[in-house]
């Protein structure tokens, strides 16, 4: 693997999978997708696949978690075994561990938690395919699941990574980019708010090439919230049309 | 309960005015650190370690190297393995059973650290291509929990490996054969972690145990020996605005050069 010689970035700037420097995956949004769910959504970006589902707020169990100023939020991200390409083991990696906990803490500020005192709020997220960037299109979709699900929120979370692949600053880093590029820097942002609610970073940037990165991860979020939104919409409109039918 | 949260809240108005006026509940500047103690070499059978005080947190930090097989896709280089524990004597909220949320958080990011800066050369870690190489075990153990356990971790990370030392051998048939002496592991990087805790709007680096349980957020920024920021994450319910990042990784900058001169010297 490492001696493959194939550069990732031609020198048009065109990536391996045909995007330029600053485009995002192409994104396909689904709202209410899950029957038994309170809310759910599907996010494909690229090849990354992933599906949330929201139950709750409901009764807190055990009762012990219970907090009497507000909501508990609990938070899942997991990874199907098929969804990569050597199986992965089913049971909860110290990856998916870390990642359930930042997201949980991204998604957080958006919620309303102090209007469901003593509740608990279950969030779950099944990466079924993964293609670079599984935790930020989780965040998006999670965020889909809870307006979907009628939680009320300050705003919904959009997440986007950007980062650096052979010199050249990139957004939305694929699989191939993440593993052998130099940086990653997923993002996840509430543009109402200017608010950046997940920030995490591995590999070398200068504070130059960091703020650039930033900017970016952010132009990103910005695009997937605005295709967020109509998502939404498009789901009432569906309900809408379905009543007047009926 | 219900006590406990009427206690954090006038808690958190009283830091939070303090802060407004540069002022902190032990009488710090808002960037400055706890006394940091440092001493490396406490384990006499780990290959390295180190125990660092950051005021009352106190933090060990040991390294232990075993032979191992490299993964498949670097064959050439040895492994690193970054583990941490919350041992229930350091605090009474420290459960006793396997690393939960927080350890593994608190492990993968002094890992990040580590390994994106290449503080450890691992390649020259490889015996036999392939086949063999040497693992690094480094566990994290804190002793004490006053806060910032992250920065204190890194540093007793870093001054253990610094401390580690390797026994000489040679290579005989794909064996590995013992010789007198060591060397020390070959270290190229020297990570520094600086982590801000937000309260009402304000940015302070060191947040004490206190500190922590009234913050809105938590922004760690790992910088290597270049000034290059080779780690991030981002903790907390809170939110940051993307001026405070900015803010946060230029002042953290700033003070990686300072500790890295008590942490490493020179």
């Amino acid at each position: 693997m490492s001696q493959k010689p194939k550069k990732l970035i031609d020198n048009k700037g065109i990536r391996t999978d045909g995007r330029k420097l600053d485009e995002l995956k192409p994104i396909k949004i689904q709202v209410d997708v899950l029957a038994n769910a309170d809310g759910s959504a599907y996010v494909e970006q690229g090849k990354t696949k992933v599906l949330a589902a929201v139950y709750g707020p409901h009764e807190a169990h055990p009762r012990h978690l219970a907090q009497p100023d507000r909501a508990v939020f609990r938070c899942r991200y997991h990874m199907a075994p098929f969804s990569v390409e050597e199986r992965k083991r089913p049971a909860p990696s110290r990856r998916e561990i870390e990642l359930s906990k930042v997201i949980r803490q991204a998604i957080d500020p958006s919620v309303f938690l102090e209007y469901y005192p003593r509740t608990l709020i279950d969030l779950f997220m099944e990466v079924l395919q993964a293609d670079g960037g599984t935790r930020c299109t989780s965040i998006t979709a999670a965020s889909l699941a809870l307006a979907d699900a009628g939680v009320p929120m300050r705003d919904m979370v959009a997440a986007c990574a950007a980062g650096k692949v052979e010199e050249h600053l990139v957004l939305d880093l694929n699989d191939t980019e993440d593993k052998e590029g130099t940086a990653d820097v997923p993002i996840a942002f509430m543009p109402n708010m200017n608010a950046v609610t997940l920030l995490q970073m591995d590999g070398m940037l200068t504070i130059e090439e960091f703020e650039q990165v930033v900017n970016l991860a952010i132009g990103g979020c910005k695009k997937i919230h605005a295709l967020q939104k109509e998502a939404l919409k498009a789901k009432y409109v569906t309900v809408k049309e379905e009543e007047e039918e009926g | 309960m219900t006590s406990s949260i009427v206690a954090a809240t006038v808690k958190k108005k009283q830091i939070a005015q303090l802060i407004s006026l540069g002022k902190r509940l032990d009488g710090r500047g808002l960037t400055d650190y706890r006394e940091i103690q440092i001493e490396p070499g406490v384990i006499e059978r780990a290959e390295g370690s180190a125990r660092v005080r950051l005021g009352k947190t106190e933090v060990m930090a040991g390294v232990k190297i075993e032979t191992g097989e490299p993964f498949p896709d670097v064959p050439n280089a040895g492994v690193l393995t970054v583990n941490a524990e919350l041992v229930p004597l350091a605090s009474p909220t420290f459960e006793p059973g396997p690393p939960d949320e927080d350890a593994i958080e608190l492990a993968r990011v002094v890992d990040r650290g580590i390994r994106e800066s290449k503080a450890i050369d691992l390649e020259k870690l490889c015996v036999v291509p392939g086949k063999k190489v040497f693992v690094v075990f480094v566990d994290v153990y804190v002793l004490n929990h006053d806060g910032n356990l992250i920065d204190a971790s890194v540093m007793a990370a870093l001054t253990a490996l610094l401390n580690t030392k390797l026994f000489n051998y040679e290579v005989e048939d794909g064996e590995i054969k013992k010789k007198p002496g060591y060397t020390r592991l070959p270290m190229t990087n020297h990570p520094i972690a600086v982590t801000f805790a937000e309260i009402k709007d304000t940015l302070i680096m060191d947040p004490s145990l206190e500190e922590e349980q009234v913050m809105d957020a938590r922004l760690t920024v790992t910088l290597e020996k270049d000034g290059k920021i080779c780690a991030m994450q981002k903790g907390g319910s809170g939110y940051f605005t993307q001026e405070q990042i900015l803010e946060a990784v230029k002042a953290a900058k700033e003070k990686t050069e300072e500790l890295r001169k008590i942490v490493v010297g020179g």
